[in-house]
């Protein structure tokens, strides 16, 4: 069951589209807000109100890298590896994150409390390189700054 | 006129955003008084048209030519779509995201200009869900607009009313592509459509639909409030008006500049960006994003603008250059290009669901000492087999771009990697990187 606040979000949302399944894409990464991921319980929700197939809203859910059908933790880092930060060191970010957290790219910690992801190029090159914290973009972050960082959110 | 940097004059130094007072108060939507009989439609129309306005998405189609396709006049299919695309994915490239986030109310400006010209009563700015910054500075600029009466109601001395939504999306690079970009919009996978029918006839929800950079929006009010000859004037070269270049790499000042369009690639290199780094010299660049192919020492003074690259040199793309500096391995460069198309193809044609796999499968090889001259031929043949024409859209064919050069200007690289079997720069590599 959508909560009422999810509701009202996707009839919101549903306004800008000519027909309600223009709204898919805004529906789930809606209710992940609120959910912090996408169930099959919440694809049925959402498939419902959209008036669509649940197969269907899942095939949109499955294309997009931002919609999670799995469970992350309560912070996602996501690491760009694209080229301007490939050659100032993402790999070496990656490798620091690990060292730290014990965890590889696509996992979640142990304790849920983060989930590291490769993310494609997020437009900062110019302070590669970058990562991004939930909604918050770091540049220029050295291995050794990462715990700095890091510690803001775990 | 003495404006030099139309697009980035009034941007605030620290990146903070300017919103509707500012705006106004130094000439924001002033084109919109002279709605009616002192600018119509079609004046919109020709004042584009006649600037030279091209695609600043990296296509550098021209503006004007691509709205001369919208069907008009009262028999025309209503309504018509005008949709910002601001799915700035394409890795090296930054510009739109320093517009959107400095002066949000541009490209609202640009967008109404450009609904206005072809009576397109609706508009969408298609966001990457990345850029959650010019999100909320674009709502903000939305709703000031709806307040003030910009949007949501008939203009001042005409009948057009133009409504905006912002579209913040879920990922994938292929939603740059604009006919995938069109189905994304409409809730669907982003898989790219076939065209013919172009989406200027045929495009969202089967409606006329114009889909056009977000850096060629911001132009748009410029134009109209300055004239076609003030634009051509801010030009080196026959295209009209700026270019934000960028470069990111092992610069002294990787960063954004809004320059004269053709500027030379070593003016940029060396005055904007300071040079190479200490410790690294230049080996290639790649002029605007990773579909684009490599320049190199020779290609420097080629103005950097679309009409004056040779076919055989490449194309400019989006104007945000990528630097390939000898510290750097070209083999392992045009690897991390190659896994990023294979992870981004749609998978929706075959040669690109397969080909892109291979083809870093192949250059993996290169870089882990188990490379054949065998596979130097495979890799060849890709970029034939992925060529224009062989896919069902712009991606494998631009992925092609990068290594087809590479294998051009750095054979020597790759063939080193086959004899001594392994990368020569992996052992300085991993601590360099960090250090530069």
């Amino acid at each position: 069951m959508l909560t009422e606040i999810e509701r009202r979000e996707l009839e919101d949302a549903v306004k800008h589209y000519p027909e309600k399944r223009g709204a898919a894409i805004d529906a789930l990464l809606t209710v992940q807000r609120h959910r912090g991921w996408i169930s099959d319980e919440s694809l049925l929700d959402i498939a419902q109100f959209l008036e669509i197939t649940a197969e269907d809203l899942d095939s949109i859910a499955t294309f997009y890298n931002l919609v999670f059908r799995k469970p992350v933790g309560r912070h996602v880092a996501f690491v760009c590896d694209s080229i301007s930060c490939w050659i100032k060191g993402c790999e070496q970010v990656q490798e620091q994150i690990k060292n730290l957290y014990d965890v590889d790219l696509g996992q979640t910690t142990s304790d849920g409390r983060l989930t590291v992801l490769p993310i494609a190029c997020l437009g900062h090159c110019e302070r590669a390189p970058a990562m991004m914290i939930d909604q918050d973009v770091y540049g220029e972050v050295a291995p050794e700054k990462m715990k700095n960082i890091m510690d803001k959110y775990i | 006129m003495n404006i030099e940097r139309p697009l980035t004059q009034h941007l605030r130094p620290d990146g903070s955003p300017r919103f509707l007072r500012e705006y106004v108060a130094t000439g924001g939507y002033r084109s919109l008084q002279r709605f009616g009989t002192e600018l119509a439609p079609k004046d919109v129309q020709r004042l584009v048209g006649e600037s030279g306005l091209r695609g600043r998405g990296g296509g550098g189609f021209p503006t004007g030519t691509k709205w001369s396709f919208v069907p008009m006049g009262p028999d025309a299919p209503k309504p018509k779509y005008i949709v910002a695309n601001g799915d700035e994915m394409e890795p090296g490239t930054f510009k739109d995201r320093v517009l959107m986030e400095g002066d949000p109310h541009g490209l609202i400006e640009g967008m109404i200009l450009a609904g206005y010209a072809l009576d397109a009563e609706v508009g969408y700015i298609f966001l990457r869900g990345e850029y959650h910054l010019s999100a909320q500075r674009l709502n903000q600029a939305i709703a000031e607009a709806y307040a003030e009466g910009y949007l949501g109601k008939p203009l001042p001395g005409t009948t057009f009313r133009f409504d905006l939504h912002l579209h913040s999306s879920a990922g994938r690079y292929i939603c740059g592509e604009e006919t995938a970009l069109i189905n994304a919009l409409e809730g669907k996978r982003a898989v790219p459509r076939a065209k013919p029918p172009f989406p200027q006839t045929v495009g969202l929800w089967g409606q006329p639909t114009i889909v056009q950079n977000v850096e060629t929006l911001y132009n748009i009010p410029h134009i109209i409030n300055h004239g076609v000859e003030w634009y051509h004037r801010l030009s080196l070269t026959k295209d009209g008006g700026t270019k934000i270049y960028g470069i990111s790499g092992r610069v002294t000042n990787p960063g954004w500049w809004e320059l004269p369009l053709g500027t030379t690639a070593r003016e940029l290199l060396e005055r904007h960006g300071g040079g190479m780094a200490d410790g690294v010299r230049f080996r290639g660049l790649l002029p605007g994003g990773i579909s684009t192919s490599f320049v190199i020492e020779e290609h420097l003074d080629l103005p950097l603008d679309f009409s004056s690259f040779p076919p055989d040199v490449g194309r400019l793309g989006t104007g945000t250059m990528i630097i390939l500096d000898d510290q750097t391995c070209p083999v392992g460069f045009v690897l991390n290009l190659e896994k990023f198309f294979a992870r981004e193809s749609c998978g929706w044609c075959t040669p690109c669901r397969e080909g892109l796999p291979w083809v870093a499968k192949l250059l993996m090889a290169f870089e882990e000492g188990r490379a054949t001259s065998d596979d130097l031929s495979l890799l060849e043949m890709h970029t034939k087999w992925l060529a224009p024409g062989h896919t069902f859209c712009g991606l494998a064919p631009g992925a092609m771009a990068p290594l087809q050069s590479a294998l051009k200007y750095f054979r020597e690289d790759f063939e080193r990697h086959i004899t001594i079997g392994g990368c020569p720069w992996s052992k300085k590599s991993a601590q360099q990187r960090v250090l530069v």
